[in-house]
């Protein structure tokens, strides 16, 4: 599961107002995947991107910093763009559990896929 | 990349081992799915880089094919671990040679929930049950992607198979009920089905089905409306 995909997910458990962004727990076990960079790709999905969500994932899985803010002057900041895109496309959780904000529910996520599934006696 | 070519490397895609009957596990053959992603990129631009999400992906194969086809980024969502387990497998023993930065990421999820999270892609893609076991499932797949996922400003687009014989149905509710700016049929193809279960009488039945392309507004996603027509 690459960032951008845990920047998509949200809880999915019944009556819960406030389930995102999902926490990701200590101890996730990632793996690198190096891709083509694109800076393009990154201006395309940016509008859709939950900002705080990505950078508080990022500091959860302690890579590096980024940016409260995105500014204009960031996109023409060549190193930034290259961290994103690492951190955002290239970082893959394959093991960890990600955390309901509200309820505390646990989602676990095995060889890479999150598990958004929930039980019969929770729907 | 031409058709043929497509369809040869999709035909390494493994089926379910286990189809089961309550989730119409058909395959979605190589020779539909690779007819489905060049008329997607072909005739409109909607796959390479574009970000891509799969509902009920089942063993990978648009997912696999939208990769081939230099997606941006894929999500393949689907509710069963079994089928995901030899998606993953799909992706591992066959393409990750062919785009080692894998941007397909796997999802376990019911497709009716996908509302609850925040996906968001250019295009949709799927082929999803034919509803012949429970009534309604093809609509329940087609209102997720279409109420249920959020699309960048110009717009986005669902591509969903259905069979001919629901077409007046299938356009209907996508325009009148789900919101669908257009709603057109861009492709008819023959449907293979190989005897998968045990109640199937003959060996094959061919079945004449339509590529739907439906153009879904852009924008935020409307949870209010979402949730409202989701209980009629």
């Amino acid at each position: 599961m690459k960032l951008l995909t845990h920047n998509m997910l949200a809880s999915t458990v019944r009556g819960v107002s406030q389930g995102y962004p999902l926490g990701i727990a200590p101890g996730a076990v990632t793996e690198v995947h190096a891709c083509d960079f694109s800076k393009e790709f990154l201006v395309h999905v940016f509008p859709k991107l939950e900002w705080s969500a990505f950078v508080s994932a990022c500091a959860s899985l302690s890579l590096p910093t980024m940016p409260a803010e995105v500014t204009p002057a960031s996109w023409e900041d060549e190193s930034f763009l290259r961290q994103m895109h690492h951190n955002l496309l290239e970082v893959h959780v394959q093991e960890g559990t990600l955390i309901c904000p509200e309820s505390g529910r646990q989602f676990p996520v095995s060889k890479g896929i999150p598990n958004m599934l929930l039980n019969e006696d929770e729907i | 990349m031409k058709v043929k070519h497509l369809e040869a490397m999709l035909s390494d895609v493994a089926p379910f081992a286990k189809p089961k009957v309550m989730l119409e596990q058909y395959p979605t053959s190589a020779h539909i799915a690779s007819h489905i992603l060049f008329t997607a990129q072909e005739q409109f631009q909607d796959i390479a880089n574009r970000t891509v999400v799969d509902l009920g992906t089942g063993t990978g194969m648009l997912a696999i094919g939208a990769s081939l086809m230099g997606a941006a980024h894929v999500v393949g969502v689907d509710i069963d671990d079994d089928a995901l387990a030899i998606a993953a497998e799909n992706v591992e023993e066959n393409f990750e040679d062919v785009r080692p930065d894998g941007p397909l990421d796997l999802l376990r999820c019911d497709v009716r929930d996908v509302s609850r999270l925040r996906l968001h892609a250019d295009t949709v893609l799927m082929n999803p049950p034919f509803g012949t076991k429970r009534a309604g499932a093809d609509m329940e797949f087609v209102r997720s992607a279409l109420l249920g996922i959020s699309f960048p400003p110009r717009g986005g687009a669902v591509y969903s198979l259905h069979k001919t014989s629901t077409r007046k149905h299938v356009g209907e509710v996508a325009q009148r009920d789900l919101g669908a700016l257009r709603a057109d049929v861009v492709a008819e193809l023959r449907y293979d089905l190989p005897k998968t279960y045990r109640f199937h009488k003959k060996e094959s039945v061919d079945v004449s089905v339509d590529v739907w392309r439906f153009v879904v507004k852009g924008g935020a996603r409307d949870d209010e409306d979402a949730t409202e027509s989701a209980g009629t």
